[in-house]
């Protein structure tokens, strides 16, 4: 039984991965006002560049230098259009998804080597992000599970603390969140709002890039057209999930994951399943519903302290009256 | 008077285009290559379904040399644009169009309908008309072939299986699979695993490692990625491929063997037959026989006198003396589905809803 969580966890570590950095990119993001619903497209962008760097130079590191630029790069074109341009965040979101998914199954098929007729499916890399086993540690029960994972994860256990303190516990935090939930008043402050938005837009997509990256080089090392699956979706709830904290994050990322690894592992195990497994691959987005509800209610009590920031989803201009 | 103006180039613009266009189709040259439309669910890109039948065309292709020209139209979604693309291709004078998923079907019968002239071409589904066939393989064959290399290389005679959605194709599939396997280890086990989807890098390789995690040492798969394989592959456990040969993808002799399509080999006679006016609709299941399906090379880590077993049931089944689901036949919950001495009729495979004795698993 301990095993079979152990083993449990790490899948669902090794797949949450992808999704936890995509979660707290999106939250820089959306704590400035700004809703990046290109999420999906930014991560297939960024797995199918890392991939396709890490083939030709053989440097996995460039891969993922390479994905989060390209993640910036999509996400500064929806600064662009929500904070310059002032559209629609939804619309410009959007678009950013259907251009990046789009363009990545086109250049899935250019950007391989020739004796593959210039395809990328198909193609493996020498190496990967691999897992590091940390001695003595690894062999706790259940909790070993945190400490056999790849370098891209490890990252995320300085990530994750750092993110937090960094939201709340600095100045900079400190603009970010003024800027998400009033904009004007952020301004009259004298923090530029439409900077702050740019800047963390742009960080948010060099993150989505990176979460991409991690599906292509370390998780499931190959390209695919659409290898990402729906996960872009799934971060835009688990934001939700992680009621805007990055310190919390994590949690809908493990519980995500973990409900999809657990009904796998139940069907492996040969255990009759009584609830139909349709039932279950759809459960994750059920318990979005739930959290939103949850949530409204908690905020009733206590004053909105899991609300979303305030200015969410608007533009905003110095002259706005 | 600007406005007026611009308004006139305009017009004159349109009308030279549409001019040049009917002079165009106004003057066919006398040699021109026959027209042949094929309209696939993804990109051959792939690697997977559509690169397959992309094969079979381009087998098509080097038959009939510059007989032929193919318009090819990838990542077709299944919904009216599918109509809309069909309707394309009548238009750019295409006399016979293939169509290769499913949910094709019903836009195909009703422009087939509205082009009495052109030939239709459906493959896995079973809508027809007198201008339109549906086509399909006896994949489950292979996997019966595959599930007895399965058994007899694995140790423990746990074999698992990643299943996409629990349709007839893939519950067929699966019973061949097990079959097999239990035909050369009466103990094997084939544990299953939905993920309902065809295509999800990531949930299929999250099922594999499942099944993994479980102690099972063969991974078999009917997903249209590579991952399930590979995850198998990575701990040194075996897999079996299908669709493309995985063996030739992963290069590792872990990858068993693969069960692969030959579609080129009903493309070709369908538009020969098309070109000299014998074609003739009808529901197609080709197996064996007829060299729809085969098996890749077999790894080297199976036995030689093992693969000259299997060779030996493939020339069995081939030549029409026996076939997989021949003889008596439990459902896994142990109740008696066919007599000994039946043979099954297509009719029950094409409907086929519960797994045979040695499958765990549900199919709903």
């Amino acid at each position: 039984m301990m095993d079979f969580i152990t083993k449990l966890l790490a899948v669902t570590i090794a797949m949450g991965t992808s999704l936890t950095y995509a979660t707290l990119g999106e939250i820089y993001t959306e704590k400035t006002g700004v809703l990046n619903l290109g999420m999906e497209g930014t991560m297939l962008m960024g797995a199918l560049t890392a991939f396709a760097t890490a083939l030709a130079t053989g440097n996995l590191y460039v891969g993922l230098l390479v994905a989060m630029l390209t993640g910036g790069l999509l996400s500064l074109i929806h600064a662009f259009l929500c904070v310059t341009m002032r559209a629609n965040q939804v619309v410009s979101g959007l678009a950013i998804t259907m251009f990046g998914t789009g363009l990545a199954n086109f250049l899935g098929q250019r950007l391989g080597p020739a004796s593959n007729h210039y395809n990328l499916v198909g193609m493996n890399l020498s190496s990967r992000f691999e897992n590091i086993a940390i001695p003595v540690l690894k062999e706790i029960p259940i909790l070993g599970a945190f400490f056999d994972v790849s370098l891209l994860t490890y990252a995320l256990y300085l990530l994750i603390p750092f993110s937090w303190f960094f939201m709340y516990k600095t100045k900079f935090g400190l603009a970010i969140r003024a800027v998400g939930e009033s904009p004007r008043t952020a301004s009259a402050m004298g923090i530029s709002v439409p900077r702050l938005r740019y800047l963390y837009t742009t960080i948010g997509g060099m993150f989505a890039g990176l979460g991409g990256a991690c599906l292509s080089l370390s998780f499931t090392p190959s390209w695919n057209d659409g290898m990402t699956g729906g996960k872009g979706w799934i971060v835009i709830a688990l934001v939700i999930f992680a009621t805007w904290n990055p310190g919390k994050a994590v949690i809908g990322t493990l519980v995500f994951g973990g409900i999809t690894s657990l009904q796998f592992s139940l069907q492996a195990a040969g255990v009759k399943m009584v609830i139909p497994t349709q039932f279950l691959a759809f459960s994750p987005y059920l318990i979005t519903f739930l959290t939103l509800s949850i949530m409204t209610i908690l905020n009733q009590n206590r004053k909105g302290a899991y609300a979303a920031p305030a200015a969410l989803g608007t533009s905003f201009a110095i002259d706005d009256k | 008077m600007k406005k007026l103006l611009v308004l006139l180039v305009l017009l004159l613009a349109i009308t030279s285009l549409v001019f040049a266009q009917g002079v165009k189709e106004a003057a066919p040259k006398a040699d021109e290559p026959f027209k042949v439309g094929i309209i696939y669910i993804s990109s051959p890109g792939d690697m997977g379904y559509s690169y397959m039948h992309d094969q079979g065309t381009k087998a098509a292709e080097a038959y009939f040399g510059n007989k032929i020209e193919v318009i090819r139209m990838e990542n077709v979604p299944e919904n009216d644009s599918a109509a809309r693309a069909m309707e394309q291709m009548v238009d750019a004078g295409c006399k016979i169009i293939f169509a290769n998923s499913y949910n094709y079907q019903d836009y195909m019968l009703q422009v087939a309908k509205e082009n009495p002239e052109v030939y239709f071409e459906h493959c896995s589904g079973y809508l027809d008309n007198p201008n339109m066939s549906n086509y399909f393989g006896r994949m489950y064959q292979m996997r019966y072939l595959s599930g007895m290399i399965a058994a007899k290389m694995s140790p423990t005679g746990k074999l698992g299986y990643i299943g996409a959605f629990n349709t007839p194709e893939v519950v067929r599939g699966l019973n061949g699979f097990a079959l097999g396997a239990r035909a050369v280890n009466p103990k094997a086990t084939i544990t299953v695993v939905w993920t309902n989807t065809w295509y999800d890098p990531s949930l299929e390789r999250q099922g594999a490692v499942a099944l993994l995690n479980q102690g099972i040492d063969v991974i078999a798969q009917h997903q249209d990625t590579t991952e399930p394989a590979k995850a198998a592959v990575e701990r040194g456990k075996y897999a079996i491929g299908y669709n493309a040969d995985f063996r030739d993808i992963i290069k590792d002799d872990h990858v068993l063997v693969s069960t692969m399509w030959n579609w080129g080999n009903y493309m070709i006679p369908s538009i020969e037959s098309a070109m000299n006016g014998t074609w003739k609709s009808q529901s197609y299941w080709g197996g064996l026989e007829d060299d729809m399906i085969h098996l890749s090379p077999i790894s080297p880590l199976v036995p030689k006198d093992f693969q000259a077993k299997v060779m030996a049931k493939q020339d069995e089944i081939a030549q029409g003396k026996w076939d997989v689901f021949w003889g008596e036949l439990k459902d896994n919950t142990g109740v008696i589905r066919q007599k000994a001495g039946e043979k099954m009729a297509d009719a029950k495979m094409l409907t086929m809803d519960w797994f045979v004795e040695g499958v765990i698993g549900t199919v709903k």
